[in-house]
């Protein structure tokens, strides 16, 4: 993965490839166009971002008072609630609650909290064979690669390539990639799983303060198999995806569907409140740096992001470099104004990854200031010690030479006669990045301020 | 009515025509203009790399020469948007900015323009503008349409405008970006123009510089004989380039 490249760097690698860049720019600009579709048939489209934006709003100004609020109501249902400061810690609960019970085999349905906490490996590490029962979750996990899509996690990936993958782990047809085919196969194979699992593990998509349940999304049902079966249900859950009442829950999940894949309802909004008799229920409440992004004022309402994935769809720059090449768990947007707060040296070139155009910021379904806040990291990221020396050298001349007049008209006039007397040979060398692809414009003649001075002189 | 003209740095050191169009468009419809010598840049560049603190001498430089403006005018979204966002008051004081082709719809209200252009025109809609400045609905956003520079392209003769497949994406110029990210900002380039060129425009138009610069150093480079041209060039009447 991209950890120790720069989000250019790694861009660069996948770029190669032009024809697959476009592919990948195409696929998901069409799961944005969906979206358009879906949100123009909603007239009330603004007032659900606002209502959304503004419930969340609350949550996050509320969050103590409604974390213990949904930890009574769901403990009084019979849910044990466990809470974890940190990804170890949830990683550690999940183990004591398997070897607790006598867990052997385990489905897990889309969470992309346990991918931030590296579940999979953890476990795995401790001789558990965790299954993803999320199709695409499973594709990548026979491909051992880690979700490049919070949403779509295997969207990286051709038809022809999950074929291949599907006939090496699930004998399928050689060449063979109709995903009806390959749906079936994959259906076949995680039936079998779900009837051996005696534990599944799920996310949480919302926690109602009110009544202590919670619900999970998904388009597959895949959550519902997993947990009916199994006699545990273990949900990991971040601290932030609570919402006050069970009657907030619609404008979320109108937005969410629709902000993600452009369908009107998710498939299956399963919701959960106490265990079957016999069975056990727990919940993980996860902080893992939330409540640190939450002391952050300029950054804070990174928290409200329900996970839709639409500033990725609609992003020119993830839709041509995918989300590999953000080196982060959550990549795009939103991935960018997350992941410098968990870690900000490893993570820095992420806020730059963008033009700060702010379609994410107008797509977004709770309305964060994405673009704004991708501006504020700059910020911190130049004052904290930004890694490309030459960038901040360049910016303190262009700010000295900007803040004054007289240099600005001689540094004007030379460069602009520099660039006319200059063979090419010289201007467009390997330190030139503009140049590479790119002509600079054409000197012209004068500048305006010379051209005004000889023109309207008497003004 | 008096305004103070901004002219944007690069704007100034490379594409005066630009430049004198919007001034002399400006006068035509009787606005006096005052253009402050001593203007050099808004510290934009700086800014949006990190470096506000860089930016900030350019930032008070102008504040000294269009502090005493009621009005001033830019052809420049992205300028403009920086101008009012990080430099102006936001209490309703001091004076306000417009970018140019806004002014013309909202302050001056203007309802002909006087200038023919056959020729096929694509209009890139520029990111600041269109999303900071709401100079036009952005496509994500629900709710009516409405495109003020368009409104003002509409209104020449003889101007064919295209449709394009991505009426607002983003070209991939974003300051510095276009240097330190150089792949995936040339080829957002290369996408856009490719929505375009395949609608066979001869010119592609904006209210930012600096998107067509970036455009322009992709066509160049390809040798298209497809021109650019500011937004206040076309209004101005001002044929097309050679
Ligand atoms: S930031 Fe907004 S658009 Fe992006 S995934 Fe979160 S909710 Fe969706």
């Amino acid at each position: 993965m991209a950890e120790n490249r720069t989000h250019a760097e790694a861009a660069e690698e996948f770029l190669k490839d032009e024809e697959r860049t476009h592919w990948h720019d195409d696929t998901l600009w069409h799961v944005r166009t969906k979206r358009d579709t879906a949100a123009q048939k909603l007239p009330e489209w603004e007032v659900l971002r606002e209502n959304a934006s503004q419930i969340k709003e609350y949550v996050l100004s509320h969050l103590d008072e409604l974390l213990i609020q949904f930890e009574n109501n769901a403990t009084a249902n019979g849910v044990t609630v466990i809470w974890a400061k940190n990804a170890q810690e949830h990683n550690d609960h999940v183990y004591r609650i398997l070897q607790e019970n006598h867990v052997k085999n385990l489905v897990k349905s889309k969470s992309i909290l346990t991918e931030e906490c590296g579940l999979n490996h953890f476990l795995e590490a401790k001789g558990y064979d965790v299954v993803d029962t999320d199709l695409g979750e499973r594709i990548i996990q026979f491909n051992h690669q880690v979700p490049s899509h919070i949403v779509m996690p295997a969207i990286h990936l051709k038809k022809k390539e999950i074929g291949d993958i599907f006939h090496k782990h699930l004998g399928t047809d050689a060449g063979a990639d109709d995903p009806q085919y390959l749906t079936e196969a994959a259906r076949l194979h995680l039936r079998e799983k779900f009837i051996q699992a005696n534990a599944a593990i799920t996310g949480v998509n919302f926690g109602i303060a009110e009544t202590g349940g919670f619900v999970v999304c998904t388009n597959e049902g895949n959550a519902d198999m997993g947990t009916h079966l199994a006699d545990i249900h273990i949900a990991c859950m971040g601290i932030e995806k609570l919402i006050p009442r069970a009657a907030d829950l619609g404008v979320y999940l109108r937005l969410l569907a629709r902000s993600a894949t452009g369908q009107s309802i998710t498939n299956y909004n399963s919701h959960f409140h106490r265990p079957s008799p016999g069975k056990k229920m727990y919940i993980i409440l996860v902080d893992n740096g939330r409540t640190e992004q939450l002391g952050r004022e300029d950054f804070r309402n990174s928290l409200k992001c329900i996970r839709c994935g639409a500033c990725m769809n609609t992003c020119p720059i993830y839709r041509r470099s995918s989300g590999f090449s953000y080196g982060s768990t959550v990549p795009g947007p939103i991935g960018s104004i997350l992941s410098p707060g968990i870690d900000l040296k490893k993570h820095s070139t992420l806020p730059f990854a963008s033009t700060l155009c702010g379609s994410c910021s107008d797509v977004c379904p709770v309305k964060i200031n994405i673009h704004e806040q991708l501006y504020k990291w700059r910020q911190v990221i130049a004052k904290e010690g930004n890694p490309e020396p030459a960038k901040k050298w360049a910016m303190k001349l262009a700010g000295k030479v900007l803040g004054n007049p007289t240099l600005y008209n001689i540094m004007g006039k030379s460069a602009r006669t520099a660039l006319k007397l200059s063979p090419n040979s010289l201007i467009y060398t390997r330190f030139n990045a503009w140049g590479k692809k790119r002509d600079l414009p054409e000197v012209p003649k004068e500048s305006f301020k010379e051209w005004y001075k000889k023109n309207r002189t008497n003004d | 009515m008096k305004v103070g003209l901004f002219i944007p740095c690069y704007v100034d050191q490379f594409y005066p025509s630009a430049a004198i169009a919007s001034l002399e468009l400006l006068e035509k419809y009787g606005v006096e203009v005052d253009y402050p010598m001593d203007q050099t840049c808004c510290g934009q560049p700086m800014a949006n790399s990190g470096y506000e603190h860089y930016g900030k001498d350019a930032g008070e430089l102008f504040m000294k020469n269009f502090g005493d403006f009621e009005y001033i005018v830019a052809p420049s979204g992205s300028c403009t948007l920086h101008v009012k966002e990080h430099l102006l008051s936001h209490d309703g004081t001091g004076p306000k900015i417009y970018e140019l082709c806004e002014f013309l719809t909202d302050v001056l209200q203007v309802s002909e323009i006087h200038a023919s252009f056959p020729h096929r025109v694509g209009f890139h809609s520029s990111c600041h503008g269109l999303r900071g400045l709401h100079l036009a609905k952005p496509s994500e956003i629900v709710g009516k349409d409405f495109n003020k520079p368009v409104s003002l392209l509409e209104k020449i003769n003889g101007l064919e405008l295209v449709k394009l497949d991505r009426k607002d994406e983003c070209c991939g110029f974003g300051g510095t970006f276009a240097v330190f990210e150089e792949g995936i900002s040339v080829q957002m380039g290369k996408d856009r123009l490719a929505d375009h060129l395949d609608k066979g425009v001869e010119v592609i138009t904006a209210a930012d510089m600096s998107c067509l610069m970036h455009l322009e150093g992709l066509l160049k480079r390809e040798k298209s004989s497809v021109k650019i041209m500011h937004i206040a060039e076309i209004l101005n009447g001002n044929p097309i380039h050679s």
